[in-house]
């Protein structure tokens, strides 16, 4: 039998509903996992195995009460830039060193509403700026499967954690890939929900316009159990869509008849690591043997996405990140005067990255750039977006990979940001687009590193991509395969 | 307009752009930072290539327009919450650097 820290959230929940262990067992099992695993993983930055354990005995005991909620007593992992009340939130920068949460964000809310545990921060790229991980100011994240490779980012402590079994579920945000990439590179289930299905307030906000919160996990069935939980209409987001929120889980099942899956010809180019696009290629012909039909696509101004993104995401990173100036929260350094405060408080509080996404982002925006840079990219935002439209009119989703590569080695692309932000090439279109996709697991490299194949839907099309998703991962074994750390 | 494509040499001021951001940086940062800046610009200067004539500019994917709520006192964050993480407060209020003399 496996490991209790092994489970998935639905096992969990069941074991849970039959009495046959504790929350505080779970949570036991998953806090031995972490003390086993993390110090070569490096997925937590936080653990608070007191407040953890505090939740789990009170869930027991609510359970004992006749308490039943979907989600009692099962802990979830919180990338460090969600709000968690009297928690730390330092979204892996130096600037905010000691901060710690004076509100719970919605999803938490959402999730503690619904009987989780929440237990612990995970690592990721500083403010959510990578795609690897190796920006975090605190630590690295090694990839479970291969500790000499990133786990991807920015989500990487949140993806390591599930992949390592230090986990039974994490949340992280996706931007540009953060929460698909690193959910490929560490074989999980990582999903991106539509721009405006889950409440972004009390998410460290990166880039408004793209942002959303979504789940990573070890199954589709506990992606559709999470998604459920925390999306919404929510008064404190005024993005957020006041939609009903179906039941995700009660529509998986079945095979794929009748349903029509666009292959977009402008994503498999030069540049796709050839192991990537063959497992791709086998499982798009599985998804075919599964009753689905193929049909290819264009999405023609697939090319322009990396740039356009990194001209709407600085933009707007650099104007959320204004707020960091040393006088409300974080890490003040001293000046003459408050100009010179706030330019030394973010000298020291900033890393790399970000610095220089703000200087492009502010550059970008600055008075006689503005339109040939900003107001451009929009308005090719705007050709990517009807690219997706015309799409959606000869198919149901579309399948591509999720990155052009397997997971790579630590240093291989900091050196050139460019590489790094070309790695991005195939999830940013999604965000650009507000649609939604999810990352599934669907074979190996020849050096034994997992492979993701991208789901992409309608806006609101969750309910079909996590079908599609749960279909292809029950007819393959690659979700069942474990890293050699786990245990 | 003034538009950056008619602007030959591509040079970025970094050290002007790095007072518009409130942001002090060493010389080293910005030697270091100058040639990717200039090399990330010059990638997304591809975006010329294309024709936007009359195409609307997306600010946001979804049709969402303002949203208002009934103007309620509601219950907020309380004071000294708020105020907890201030690096430097004094009787619930930020403490900054002199302005006027």
């Amino acid at each position: 039998m496996a490991n209790l820290n092994q489970l998935t959230v639905a096992e969990a929940a069941e074991k849970l509903a039959k009495r046959a262990c504790s929350s505080e067992d779970i949570v036991r099992a998953v806090l031995s996992s972490i003390e086993k695993t993390d110090k070569q993983v490096g997925a937590y930055l936080t653990v608070d195995a007191e407040s953890a354990l505090a939740q789990a005995r009170a869930a027991d005991t609510a359970r004992t009460k006749g308490e039943n909620k979907p989600l009692l007593g099962v802990p979830i992992g919180m990338k460090d830039l969600l709000n968690v009340k009297r928690q730390p939130c330092t979204c892996a920068s130096k600037i905010l060193n000691g901060y710690v949460a004076p509100y719970d964000a919605t999803v938490v809310a959402k999730l503690r509403a619904a009987g989780a545990v929440l237990l612990g921060r995970l690592n990721m790229d500083e403010f959510a700026m990578g795609g690897s991980t190796e920006n975090s100011a605190y630590q690295p994240t090694r990839n479970p499967w291969d500790l000499s490779r990133v786990p991807g980012g920015s989500s990487g402590g949140s993806a390591a954690a599930v992949a390592a079994d230090e986990a039974l579920a994490t949340l992280g945000s996706d931007t540009g890939g953060s929460i698909r990439q690193p959910a490929g590179f560490c074989g999980c289930v990582g999903l991106k929900p539509t721009y405006g299905r889950v409440s972004r307030y009390g998410l460290t906000a990166f880039a408004s316009s793209l942002d959303q919160i979504g789940p990573l996990t070890k199954t589709v069935r506990d992606s559709a159990l999470l998604l459920g939980a925390i999306s919404g209409r929510d008064e404190m987001d005024s993005t957020s869509l006041d939609v009903p929120v179906p039941d995700y889980v009660a529509q998986l099942g079945g095979d794929l008849k009748g349903l029509r899956l666009g292959l977009p010809r402008e994503y498999f180019i030069e540049g796709l690591d050839a192991e990537v696009e063959q497992s791709v290629r086998v499982a798009v012909a599985k998804c075919r043997e599964l009753g689905a039909e193929i049909v290819e696509i264009s999405l023609p101004h697939s090319k322009y996405a990396v740039a356009v993104y990194y001209i709407i995401a600085t933009a707007e990173a650099s104007a959320n990140l204004a707020r960091f100036d040393g006088v409300r929260y974080g890490l003040r350094v001293d000046g003459e005067d408050p100009l010179d405060q706030y330019g030394k408080t973010r000298a020291a509080g900033f890393g790399q990255e970000v610095k220089r996404r703000i200087i492009l982002g502010t550059y970008v925006l600055s008075s006689g750039y503005h339109d040939a840079y900003y107001l451009r990219a929009q308005k090719v935002r705007t050709l990517i977006r009807r690219d997706f439209e015309a799409a959606f009119k000869q198919c149901d989703a579309i399948l591509t990979p999720v990155a052009p590569t397997a997971a790579y080695k630590f240093g291989e692309k900091l050196a050139d940001p460019l590489k790094m932000y070309l790695g991005d090439i195939f999830t940013i279109p999604v965000n650009l687009a507000g649609i939604c996709g999810v990352s599934v697991p669907c074979g190996f490299t020849s050096e034994k590193l997992p492979v993701g194949l991208q789901v992409i839907g309608p806006a609101l099309g969750e309910n079909v991509i996590l079908k599609i998703g749960h279909a292809y991962e029950q007819a393959t074994p690659w979700h069942k395969e474990k890293p050699e750390i786990s245990g | 307009m003034t538009s950056a494509e008619n602007k030959p040499s591509g040079r970025i001021d970094v050290r002007y752009v790095a007072h518009l951001a409130r942001m002090h940086l060493a010389d080293d940062e910005i030697a270091r930072l100058q040639p990717q800046l200039e090399q990330i610009v010059g990638y997304v200067r591809q975006l010329n290539e294309l024709n936007v004539e009359g195409i609307e500019p997306t600010a946001h994917a979804i049709p969402v327009q303002n949203v208002f709520r009934a103007d309620e006192v509601r219950e907020c964050l309380d004071h000294d919450a708020a105020m907890k993480n201030a690096p430097l407060a004094r009787e619930g209020q930020f403490i900054v650097p002199k302005i006027i003399e």
